[in-house]
């Protein structure tokens, strides 16, 4: 068996009738039928030809990234890791587009850790923050040319002509004159050993000439996620594993002391040890329901930290709860740091009109990705570490295990498979990543451990999308339109949370959503109040923006209502000269047949309204409408979210489509029931039970219309989240005549 | 202990209060069924006893007893889960994949055992938990396979 062969026993997970035809292939077609097994395993390319390379700039070592087999199937080492954004199929568009190779015939896996692969903006790899399509588009292009242009002179070279009589066609190169062709899996090995052109040497084609970009190309991990063959880390194996299952201390800092029935534990039958690790306990085990059963049964008395040792971490005191909290984010005093600011905020509210205000609250919420964090680590006898873990980061991961593991970073091989999702969840995290523990486990029982986190586990050690309260100010003018806005924001942002608090500083992705907003209000102030939270906090899908477009856009249409304007015409109008964004809030109108804000009585007898909404996240800019009603249990009923997203230009609609029904559905599930609640220091749900995500029955119908603007590409995997809550709580605010200005809206008693 | 499962006959030796998911998983090495939560919340772990729909999660190895246990690693053996397969391909219905073993058995299973289910019994039956948002193409996919069409009044790809 080889290692991390997903099917152990073939007979029994095939069954009878694939097994002819899959052993056949096997013999007939080894290398590919290899290849897809091990698909995400990240397994570098030919060392030899991937030596030395450090020199050349990021995305441009051809042998690193690609390998045509002799059958003509094509090898793609992805910078990006696929955890359902399709970014596996975007990329072998973009490199199949100026490879000349057509797309299909790739196989896409995630790259190990390396210089080369530092794509994003040819400096960093992430895959996160809706950057990689529009970060490396120019350079994955490139890559393929540079490609392109080796298997031309391999062939230039063989046939005895000039490169520039040559030419290719999908898959081949063309001897024009003579007519003669050459698979390009003839010529990979000649192609592959030529030293790569110089990256300005290579012309790339003209975007009238696109073959595949553009075109709604079918993904290529379906099939096999259609049929249970993918592999996640949580199914990577070797041989000789071991299972772990860990018990987390209930609170963060918190240090095991005695195990009170350690000898139970150790005698239980298949387990091998038990080990006390930082704020955790393991139990390993030959099987990983005996693992779990062992966590799950320790009496560990748990310590506090000392003061010293409370102030290097984010300690979780034992009377934290949440309620409080967002009473005291509430209370937070002063104008804070500013993070925008335009006109004259001091006088804009002295005016004749209206002035208005009113505090907003966002909640908590976790990753939930379906596939709970794990980690398989086994050490070589070389004094390697190979390691398989769920990242959105393999080189930095890579620099951390190395610390942990006392080795340096070239000796640990990081292995990057599918995610089953992410959303943010799989940066590095002080306490959220599996990594430590199962380096520390491996270390100590001699063999390669894995560590499966259960869902409480993973609940318990989630890092959060951060809570805020923002109180806004808002002055309109005599005849009713915004003049001005304040809002201050008294929250932590991740990124400072992770990095450390510079108090001159504002942390960018706690305050934008209430930033960077397009509507011509002159006289504007935006500014935070840095409060620390107690909880972990994380990036999520969308970062700030997941909260503060749904704050600043009901209180948008608080003025609305206030200046006795409609929210939709209201926008229009003070986005006039902004050809974009009318076009775009135009655009959302059109697909939903024409705004109207009802309420209205729909044919099913049901009374319903909408609500409209905009956000500029990530570089692109989107508009959302929800049709919304309120069923007898006094719950909210979205039945349609139509939304326009132009991320000013794209590589594949369906794609892009997909990410906007994804991410629109993580703002349903997020603005009807997400929420994270502590009490005592401790979170009340540790599993779906008391932390329900959207299920299929609450899941509106959603229609998507891409608009390219032709602007600067923008990101396409979070942009078309935040619009969304927005839209639903304008839409449920106007149903109702009461003002919601805080989420879940499951937790608000409403009736119409 | 013996367990039928995929058309064949196997011996087991895990303890019998082990959830069948981990019999798969870890005894026979079939990562198809997946973990989600492991208490009957999310469906990743779906697979067929007797072409019934259970959370292998929550059934112990004993419970089994003589039931035919189907996975998804047998799933296009069967004609009617080559179908869903089909389908699931042809509506681009996976993203990350995490659920969609879960997601195919369970369908696979209603279609088995009713092939003309109304849009009811599509809704009581495809309950399955899924973050990344395919609930509108599974709902497509199974109206496919019912034979009521594909929704006319939502984004298909």
């Amino acid at each position: 068996m080889k290692d991390n062969d997903p099917v152990l026993m073939e007979d029994v997970a095939e069954g009878a009738p694939r097994n002819l035809s899959r052993r056949q292939f096997l013999v007939t077609s080894a290398g590919v039928a290899s290849g897809a097994l091990v698909i995400g395993m990240g397994i570098p390319l030919t060392p030899a030809r991937a030596a030395g390379t450090d020199q050349m700039a990021p995305g441009t070592n051809v042998p690193a990234f690609l390998e045509i087999r002799p059958d003509n199937r094509v090898r793609l080492l992805s910078p990006f890791n696929e955890g359902g954004q399709g970014i596996f199929t975007g990329m072998a568009q973009i490199v199949g587009e100026e490879l000349d190779a057509d797309p299909e015939s790739f196989i896409v896996e995630n790259a190990p850790a390396g210089h080369d692969y530092l794509v994003v903006f040819g400096k960093m790899r992430i895959t996160g923050g809706s950057l990689s399509t529009r970060s490396s588009y120019d350079t994955m292009r490139r890559l393929g040319a540079l490609g392109r242009q080796m298997l031309l002179e391999a062939a230039a070279a063989q046939l005895n002509v000039a490169v520039d009589s040559l030419t290719t066609e999908p898959g081949q190169v063309v001897h024009t004159v003579s007519g003669q062709k050459i698979a390009y899996g003839d010529l990979a090995k000649a192609a592959l050993d030529l030293p790569v052109p110089d990256p300005k040497s290579v012309k790339l084609k003209d975007p009238k000439d696109f073959r595949w970009i553009k075109q709604p190309f079918k993904r290529l991990d379906v099939p096999d996620k259609a049929t249970g063959k993918a592999i996640y880390a949580m199914d990577c194996k070797v041989e000789g594993m071991l299972h772990a299952a860990v018990q987390h201390a209930p609170r963060l800092g918190l240090k095991p002391g005695d195990i009170r029935n350690l000898a139970d534990v150790q005698a239980m039958k298949g387990v091998h040890s038990v080990h006390k690790l930082d704020g955790a306990v393991a139990v390993v085990a030959e099987r990983f329901w005996v693992a779990k059963l062992g966590a799950d049964a320790l009496q560990v008395d748990w310590q506090e930290p000392t003061e010293a040792e409370k102030a290097k971490i984010r300690y979780m005191p034992a009377d934290f709860s949440t309620e409080a909290f967002a009473r005291h984010l509430t209370e937070a005093k002063g104008d804070g740091t500013e993070a925008e600011s335009h006109g004259n905020i001091k006088t804009a509210f002295d005016g004749p009109g209206k002035v208005i205000s009113a505090t907003y609250h966002s909640q908590y919420v976790h990753h939930a990705q379906l596939e709970p964090a794990s980690t398989l680590a086994r050490f070589n006898a070389d004094g390697t570490l190979d390691i398989w873990l769920p990242n959105q980061a393999p080189e930095q991961f890579q620099a951390q295990i190395a610390k942990v593991a006392g080795l340096k970073p070239e000796q640990v091989n990081v292995n990057s498979p599918l995610l089953g999702g992410f959303f943010g969840r799989h940066f590095l995290y002080p306490g959220a990543n599996p990594y430590p523990q199962a380096v520390a486990l491996a270390k100590a029982v001699g063999r390669p451990v894995k560590v499966i986190w259960t869902r409480e586990q993973e609940f318990l050690r989630d890092p959060l999308r951060p809570m805020a309260a923002v109180r806004f100010r808002g002055a309109l003018d005599a005849s009713g339109m915004p003049v001005a806005i304040e809002a201050i924001s008294a929250t932590e942002g991740p990124s400072e949370a992770l990095r450390g608090h510079n108090p001159k500083k504002v942390d960018s992705n706690a305050v934008e959503g209430l930033t960077g907003k397009a509507y011509a209000i002159p006289n504007r102030r935006i500014a935070q109040i840095y409060v620390k939270n107690p909880t972990s906090l994380a990036y999520w899908r969308s970062v700030g923006h997941s909260m503060n477009d749904f704050l600043y856009e009901g209180f948008l249409d608080e003025m609305a209502d206030a200046g006795g304007k409609d929210p939709y015409d209201l926008r229009m109008t003070l986005l006039k000269g902004n050809a974009r964004l009318t076009n775009l809030l135009k655009a959302v109108g059109d697909l939903s047949g024409g705004w109207k804000r009802g309420p209205f009585t729909a044919p099913d007898g049901t009374r319903r309204a909408r609500g409209v909404a905009m956000a500029s996240p990530f570089g692109s800019e989107a508009a959302a409408i929800a049709e919304v009603s309120i069923d007898p249990a006094g719950k909210v009923v979205v039945h349609d979210v139509w939304e326009a997203i132009d991320p000013g230009s794209i590589v594949n609609p369906a794609l892009v489509k997909l990410q906007a029904m994804s991410a629109a559905t993580l703002g349903v599930s997020q603005v009807l029931m997400e929420e994270v609640i502590y009490k005592t220091g401790e979170p009340e749900a540790r599993n779906y039970d008391l932390y329900p995500i959207l299920p299929p029955d609450r899941a509106p119908r959603i229609h998507v219309r891409i608009v390219e603007s032709g602007a600067q590409m923008g990101g396409v995997g979070e942009p078309p989240l935040p619009a969304v809550p927005a839209a639903i709580g304008n839409a449920v605010s106007h149903l109702t005549g009461k003002r919601v200005r805080s989420m879940p809206l499951d937790k608000l008693t409403l009736a119409t | 202990m013996k367990l039928k499962i995929n058309g064949h006959s196997v011996e087991v030796t895990s303890d019998p209060d082990t959830p069948l998911l981990w019999v798969i998983r870890d005894e026979l090495g079939m990562t198809g069924t997946k973990f989600g939560c492991g208490l009957a919340q999310c469906g990743a772990c779906s697979v067929m006893l007797d072409g019934k729909v259970a959370r292998s999660c929550v059934t112990p190895l004993s419970s089994v007893g003589a039931a035919e246990v189907t996975t998804i690693e047998a799933v296009e053996a069967d004609p009617v889960g080559q179908r869903v397969v089909e389908k699931w391909i042809a509506h681009q219905v996976p993203q990350c994949g995490y659920c969609q073993s879960g997601q195919v058995v369970a369908a696979t299973a209603l279609l088995k055992e009713n092939p003309k289910p109304s849009r009811d019994d599509i809704a009581a039956a495809m309950v399955n938990l899924c973050r990344c948002g395919t609930y509108n193409r599974i709902s497509d996919a199974m109206l496919d396979l019912a034979g009521l069409g594909t929704a006319k009044d939502g984004e298909t790809l």
